[in-house]
């Protein structure tokens, strides 16, 4: 027994310290530039394990996800820029935007709650285009949002004198800005999965289980459907304006281009493609889509490689790959690329 | 009283536009329960491939009638569309068919991201203009003007859907499909190939795409790889304003649409006392979608459907 237990400790602490050299690995390997786009990886992880809850969990068809992001990201901006001259910590934002976020899933989900599978799958998408389009508007009269300018000049985050912005040294190591962020990502990234993972063997994860494979079984059996499919768009919307909030800060500027429809699609995507409702599944979803595009701008080097010269720009061509990406993972992996054991059998049966 | 005649034909022009997209996704739910997100974009290469057809004619045979030239982009453009719908359902969806039910629907998007790049790398990233072959004449109606493509637009969606309802509910193709939708398993034991059925109603619906492409490029003047997304979603929410899988329910629902957003263009300055502007269209749209389906949860026309284990 405590040989297990013994080796489950080596491979945690290896992982722990693994995460923690990551990004000075990554700055090594591959530049700057990929530690930045980890930081936004871990976004990705926060807002697709946010919608998780909704969609895998609860079996919310739910498009309009990145407003509750977009809310967080605008409380952010609004609380900590020029804009309107304030500029609260960001302990203090951060929670109030996922507070915000949160209420607005209630908002949602309240007159939605008759409706099912599609219907609600279009709702939300209308949500979202709305709060989309306000944003885009929202300069006049009163100038709230600036338009599509969008919000500029966001404070970094900043804990007394120490910003994240700035370079440290520590033990003669350099942390500079993408490296703080990526340990405060990291931290927040890894409250989600706890939540997650306590959520989904709990008494509220199974009911929203029961709730996605039967609703009128699941009310049958004294699940309080109504309470239950609120708190799971309260908790998605949640995780959504968490990570709006830390995206507001780590870019220093947010506008309504970022929040559109695709951005929903994408979130939904990382899940489907990893694995709904499997917790592993989803962060190797969101890992995976949140890099693929950026490795395939390698392909324009592969085309100099192989043909000598460069047909086709590879920022042009990466997207094309992508979508072919999409297309073949779902073809071979339906059930997602790390399925739960519960839908590989699900689709074990179906296909029999 | 001349802007509200205008406001209405401009709506009923959009909206059947609108209609006919959305016919293409209500056949396809209606039959597979799957939002075909790629429609959008099959509509976008219908215009695409008649502007192309249309912009070649146009440079090699100045003096042709614009009508003709129009036709041959669309004799082009709806085999082209319907070899398309014919693919997709083939590759993307057939083998998906059992899978869990958001596979499909990655597929699609999949799809549609392939073919919106197909397009970008073919035709670019600018707008395309669409050539100046069409007949330019306008006519005036009780104040208002109507212009001959407005007529022609009219004209021929109507014209189409009469010959799909004709279709679904007067031939042997219209029954088996009407049987598919109603439950898969027991129109192939009554000896229906749903494959088959399947099949059509993609290229079916694909054809009503490319028209409709063709039509909306010529309204608006110009073609673009990214148009229809925005187009292919517009029709989506059509569809299912008219209760999704169905076909009166699609026209209806486009029509309205349609409507709402002239009409919500027009007035919306004078009803907010210029709070909200025309920008807020498409605000009014989803506004009017959400609370018809909050009070109407399966649409105007959709069947309440009974709840199955």
């Amino acid at each position: 027994m405590s040989s297990v237990l013994k080796s489950r400790w080596l491979a945690f602490s290896l992982l722990a310290l693994g995460l923690a050299l990551l990004p000075f690995l990554v700055d090594a390997g591959l530049g700057r530039s990929w530690v930045r786009l980890l930081d936004l990886a871990l976004l990705y992880v926060m807002l697709a394990l946010g919608l998780n809850i909704v969609v895998g969990y609860a079996g919310l068809l739910d498009l309009g996800y990145v407003a509750f992001y977009a809310l967080g990201a605008y409380v952010y901006a609004w609380l900590a820029s020029p804009h309107f001259g304030l500029h609260l910590p960001f302990w203090a934002i951060l929670p109030l935007g996922a507070a915000l976020a949160g209420l607005f899933g209630v908002l949602l989900g309240a007159p939605t709650l008759r409706l099912r599978g599609d219907y609600l799958a279009i709702v939300t998408l209308g949500f979202g285009e709305i709060i989309r389009i306000f944003l885009n508007n929202l300069n006049a009269p009163v100038n709230l949002t600036n338009g599509p300018q969008g919000i500029n000049l966001i404070d970094p985050v900043r804990l007394g004198s120490f910003s994240l912005s700035q370079p440290h040294t520590l033990f003669g190591f350099t942390f500079t800005g993408v490296h703080l962020t990526y340990y405060l990502f990291l931290l927040l990234t890894l409250a989600v999965i706890f939540i997650s993972m306590r959520l989904e063997n709990s008494r509220i994860g199974r009911a929203w289980v029961a709730i996605r494979e039967d609703e009128i079984a699941a009310a049958a059996t004294g699940i309080n459907t109504r309470n239950l499919k609120l708190l799971a768009f309260a908790m998605g919307a949640t995780f959504g304006g968490l990570a709006g909030g830390l995206f507001a800060s780590f870019q220093g500027f947010i506008s309504p281009e970022s929040f559109n429809l695709m951005e929903s699609i994408m979130i939904l995507c990382m899940i489907v493609l990893g694995g709904m409702g499997h917790i592993p599944g989803v962060i190797f979803g969101a890992l995976l889509l949140t890099l693929l595009p950026e490795a395939l701008r390698y392909t324009g080097d592969w085309q100099r490689n192989l043909f000598g010269q460069i047909y086709v720009d590879p920022a042009d061509l990466r997207m094309l790959l992508f979508g072919v990406a999409l297309v073949a993972v779902m073809l071979y992996r339906p059930a997602g690329l790390i399925p739960s054991a519960r839908r590989r059998q699900e689709f074990a049966d179906a296909k029999g | 009283m001349d802007i509200f005649l205008q406001q209405l034909i401009n709506g009923l022009v959009l909206g059947s536009v609108y209609a006919l997209v959305a016919l293409g996704y209500t056949m396809v739910y209606g039959i597979l329960e799957l939002i075909n997100f790629a429609h959008g974009e099959i509509t976008m290469m219908g215009a695409m491939v008649a502007l192309a057809v249309i912009g070649a004619l146009a440079l090699a045979a100045p003096g042709l009638p614009g009508v003709l030239v129009l036709g041959a982009g669309l004799v082009v453009a709806i085999p082209v569309c319907m070899a398309l719908g014919l693919l997709i359902e083939r590759v993307a969806y057939r083998p998906l068919r059992h899978a869990p039910r958001l596979a499909p629907l990655i597929t699609a998007i999949g799809v549609s991201i392939i073919l919106q790049n197909i397009a970008m790398l073919i035709w670019g990233k600018q707008y395309i203009p669409f050539p100046a072959v069409l007949p330019q004449g306008r006519h005036e109606v009780l104040g208002a003007h109507i212009t001959d493509v407005q007529i022609a637009i009219l004209l021929l969606t109507m014209s189409i859907m009469l010959m799909l309802i004709l279709v679904v509910q007067k031939t042997r193709l219209g029954r088996a499909m009407r049987a598919t939708a109603q439950s898969r398993q027991v129109a192939s034991l009554m000896g229906v190939d749903v494959n088959r059925v399947i099949a059509s109603t993609f290229v079916i619906g694909s054809a009503l795409a490319a028209v409709a492409g063709v039509m909306v490029s010529a309204y608006y003047g110009l073609a673009h790889y990214y148009m229809g997304f925005l187009l292919g979603l517009k029709a989506f929410s059509a569809a299912v304003l008219g209760g999704i899988g169905n076909l009166g329910g699609a026209m209806l629902g486009g029509l309205l649409l349609g409507l709402i957003e002239s009409f919500g263009a027009g007035y919306i300055g004078d009803l907010t006392g210029g709070f909200l502007g025309s920008h807020y269209q498409d605000v009014f749209a989803f506004f009017v979608l959400i609370a018809v389906l909050v009070f109407r949860p399966s649409g105007l026309l959709g069947a309440r459907v009974v709840e199955r284990a």
